[in-house]
């Protein structure tokens, strides 16, 4: 009993605060399924438009060699500052939920449709993608998740797609330039389908050319940049994509496409797959994958039914420890465990920390965003800083926590007891809290 | 304002931003006059019998057995103090403090606990009383009320507090500033590495990484020690002590701070001579010498008490360790020391003379030393040392003549 709500508070879950176990043990299936239907909450940042304006400051500043917008004295940098408020944000909201399997699937799909502060211009865009492309759609259907991302202007900029014009579209015979495959190319291969999943070149070729027209309409010039459909750069004509003709219809041919690509038994596996690698194991159950696969292909998509699917299978509930947390699950996890308010987190110290563990917020090195495996977050090095995390956090909060209060309500389900004494006998009370913190019934999920 | 700020900005320039993991915590507080109080807490248990052998008991050999540590003049043998007791060799770089008068040692020493909780014997050391407390008030924060009263508030150089919370034996109403090393950057110490270790026994993936992640450090650190002409360790506290010394030998300075030193819980390997607690112990004298060199002239106006929550069982356990156990020692050193004697009861090492036939037996209230120098050294009045700070010690014996006065 215990042990399912520890599964269900980890595995499914963001790492239990105070009583959530208890919570959960009554029906963990049950409580996690209410999840998925826990609304989405609130923000008070700005919505895409308002970010664009940002991104449109920070950019004019630039050109202009302005340093201090509103004459302080002090350097301005309001798309790194909006960042920041993101972060913490977001960080807020996965430390206080009460529905952490929405912000699971939430951090899933944003990292499914990564977007990457690597690239410095998606600085201002990553929160809001986030907020407003995926997590809306989070269990609606996946067509729906698939048009919202791959057409929202932080997606738009980061692949590449602004630059993209039909060779015969209106501004395409005027001007020498052409297509850009980069999006097209990701959607298929990362989005949809899977690199296996049965396309060429010349799908790769037909789903850009489907594409352009997607890109900046307004603005520039110091105006904020205003994203939308463009005819003047589609490349019309009949495209011909997996074997099935789109018929020439501007930007309605890319809601043609994405759900012939969404219905498609390849993207049914290909998500599947990922799916059940990041929620049972490094190496998803084939059983499993076709279980949740034939899910998906039955449901159209729809993946607050996938999602259930997910929480049904025996295989998620077998080995509480199939799992290695990202750094920022570990993060967040520790902050729940220490029922940390989540609002007067020291936000420069938890991205610097994310940072030394390799995974800053929004900042996946490409778009295949991040692993999903142990080995690719457990190399000793690695190891060594979640430790020190651990002893660090332990020595700021020591004196205010009961240790045995911290085991109970983490680890104590799934520890055998001599473990327990071991940390419970620590030389002081902040090694015991580290040791809870670094144990490995604590780094996986 | 601008003394805080300073004096930050010192703290942070001379300990580095390396320090966060090891660095003992620090909370100073000033007195009326330039007389330096400084007390370390030695948590997790230090094994007193090895860290201040009796080597002159007819017992000890044969009790202790591989963890004896050999009589003054044998090879790898204890530093001679006087015909009883000798220090653990690792101790040589304070032995010569005992000779010049600035090194005492308490032995047999406990506070009234008689558990074998780390937790609850801390709070008993730290707050002063007959049990665990949970009013939050350490011992060493009700003295410096008192101080207080006697002077001009000085509140105003109390106030530096980085980001960690004062220890709780100086944690209190009276304000005290605090500081920590920032965070990040420096590695988990090795009993941090050796504690999670034990939990990684089951785990061969988290062992495996956690194993190689040492050793390339250990690499690492015997390369850089190396041409820093160190040995492999030595380092570890030595800066947090030379940088404590070096502000309080400042003029404006703290007059009084804590620090803490962790990882006596020595329950396996704990070795003789060699091994955790004899690299530790080194480890920790290496340290107390940086800081009466830091402390230059200051030293002499200086009293550095060191204690732990409890001592360790005194017949070795199965796995070449020590469990929790009573009595121990505690050490008094500093230029206003009157030192070069042991302060002990000696209660004796044979069977039916052990504390529940497992333990020194503790004869010396180590309250008793903290009250003597109160009295003697920083001279709050002895009424109110019993009345106010050590409330729950009925006829409190002050252990007399630790300072010059």
């Amino acid at each position: 009993m215990t042990r399912e709500a520890f599964i269900a508070a980890n595995r499914f879950g963001l790492g239990p605060r105070p009583g959530e176990m208890a919570a959960l043990a009554r029906d963990p299936r049950a409580a996690l399924t209410a999840q998925l239907d826990a609304p989405a909450p609130p923000s008070d940042l700005p919505d895409t438009a308002g970010a664009l304006d940002i991104a449109e400051t920070s950019r004019a500043m630039r050109a202009a060699g302005r340093k201090d917008l509103d004459g302080d004295g002090h350097p301005d940098n309001p798309a790194h500052e909006l960042y920041l408020r993101e972060v913490e944000a977001r960080f807020r909201r996965c430390v206080a939920t009460t529905a952490p399997l929405r912000e699971r699937l939430v951090l899933f799909w944003s990292n499914h449709f990564t977007v990457s502060v690597a690239r410095g211009r998606i600085l201002p865009l990553a929160g809001v993608f986030e907020r407003e492309a995926i997590a809306p759609h989070v269990t609606g259907r996946f067509e729906d998740l698939l048009r919202a991302a791959a057409l929202h202007p932080a997606m738009l900029d980061y692949l590449d797609q602004t630059r993209s014009f039909g060779p015969d579209s209106k501004i395409g015979r005027r001007r020498a330039t052409g297509l850009n495959e980069n999006l097209g190319r990701e959607i298929l291969e990362l989005h949809t389908l899977g690199v296996d999943g049965g396309y060429d070149q010349a799908d790769v070729i037909a789903l850009a050319e489907i594409l352009t027209g997607w890109s900046v309409v307004e603005g520039g010039g110091g105006a904020p940049r205003r994203f939308g459909f463009d005819a003047d750069r589609h490349q019309p004509g009949d495209k011909r994509l997996l074997g099935t003709r789109i018929r020439e219809g501007g930007a309605g041919e890319t809601g043609d496409a994405f759900a012939l690509l969404a219905r498609h038994p390849s993207t049914a596996r290909h998500l599947a797959t990922k799916l059940v690698r990041h929620f049972v194991a490094d190496d998803p159950p084939a059983e499993a994958v076709e279980r949740i696969a034939a899910l998906y292909l039955r449901t159209g998509g729809d993946l607050r039914a996938v999602s259930a699917g997910l929480i049904g299978l025996d295989a998620a509930w077998r080995d509480p420890f199939a799992k290695v947390k990202t750094p920022w699950e570990l993060v967040v996890s520790m902050a729940r465990a220490l029922a940390h308010p989540g609002a007067d987190a020291e936000i420069p110290l938890v991205l610097q920390r994310l940072r030394q563990l390799g995974q800053p917020p929004f900042g996946a090195p490409s778009p295949a965003g991040w692993p999903d495996r142990a080995d690719d977050w457990l190399g000793p090095d690695a190891l060594l800083r979640r430790i020190d995390l651990a002893g660090d956090v332990a020595r700021r909060v020591g004196d205010r926590i009961d240790l045995g209060a911290l085991i109970r309500e983490t680890i104590a389900p799934v520890t055998p007891a001599p473990k327990l004494r071991l940390i419970e006998g620590a030389g002081d009370l902040a090694s015991g809290i580290a040791m809870v913190f670094a144990a490995p019934e604590f780094q996986q999920r | 304002m601008d003394i805080r700020i300073d004096r930050r900005d010192l703290l942070l320039g001379l300990l580095g931003s390396g320090l966060a993991v090891t660095a003992p915590r620090v909370a100073y507080a000033r007195v009326p006059d330039d007389r330096r109080f400084i007390f370390i807490l030695l948590r997790g248990g230090m094994d007193g019998l090895s860290a201040v052998p009796p080597v002159g008991d007819r017992d000890y050999a044969a009790l202790r057995g591989a963890l004896a540590i050999a009589p003054v003049g044998k090879a790898d043998g204890a530093l001679g103090l006087d015909d009883r007791f000798g220090l653990h060799p690792a101790l040589a770089p304070i032995h010569g403090l005992w000779s010049k008068g600035e090194l005492a040692i308490v032995h047999a020493a406990a506070t009234p606990y008689r558990e074998r909780s780390h937790f609850d014997a801390q709070n008993v050391l730290e707050t002063g009383g007959n049990a665990p407390s949970h009013d939050g008030i350490g011992w060493l924060n009700r003295a410096i009320g008192l101080m207080r009263q006697d002077g001009a508030p000085r509140g105003r150089d109390l106030g530096l507090a980085v980001n960690e919370a004062a220890p709780l034996v100086m944690a209190g109403p009276a304000r005290v500033a605090t500081w920590a090393g920032p965070g990040g950057g420096a590695p988990p110490t090795d009993y941090l590495l050796d504690a999670v270790d034990r939990l990684y026994a089951d785990s061969p993936r988290f062992h495996a990484a956690l194993a190689t992640a040492r050793d390339t450090r250990a690499l690492l650190a015997a390369s850089e020690d190396g041409m820093a002409g160190k040995e492999p360790g030595q380092s570890r506290l030595i800066p947090v002590f030379g940088g404590l010394a070096t502000l309080m030998r400042a003029e404006g300075g703290p007059r009084i701070a804590t620090l803490e030193v962790t990882g006596w819980d020595t329950h396996t390997g704990q070795g003789a001579v060699m091994g955790k607690f004899g690299k530790l112990l080194g480890q920790f004298a290496d340290a107390l010498a940086e800081l009466r060199r830091g402390l230059g002239p200051a030293w002499a106006r200086t009293v550095v008490v060191a204690a732990t929550e409890f001592g360790r069982t005194a017949v070795p356990n199965g796995t070449g360790g020590t469990d929790h156990g009573t009595a121990g020692a505690a050490f008094v050193l500093g230029g206003a020391v009157a030192g070069g004697r042991m302060i002990a009861d000696w209660p004796g090492l044979s069977p039916q003379r052990l504390y529940q036939g497992r333990d020194l037996a503790p004869t010396t209230d180590l309250r008793g030393v903290f009250a003597g120098v109160l009295r003697d050294h920083l001279g709050l009045p002895a009424a109110d040392i019993r009345r106010q700070i050590f409330s729950d010690a009925a006829d409190l014996a002050f252990v007399p003549g630790l300072t010059r006065g």
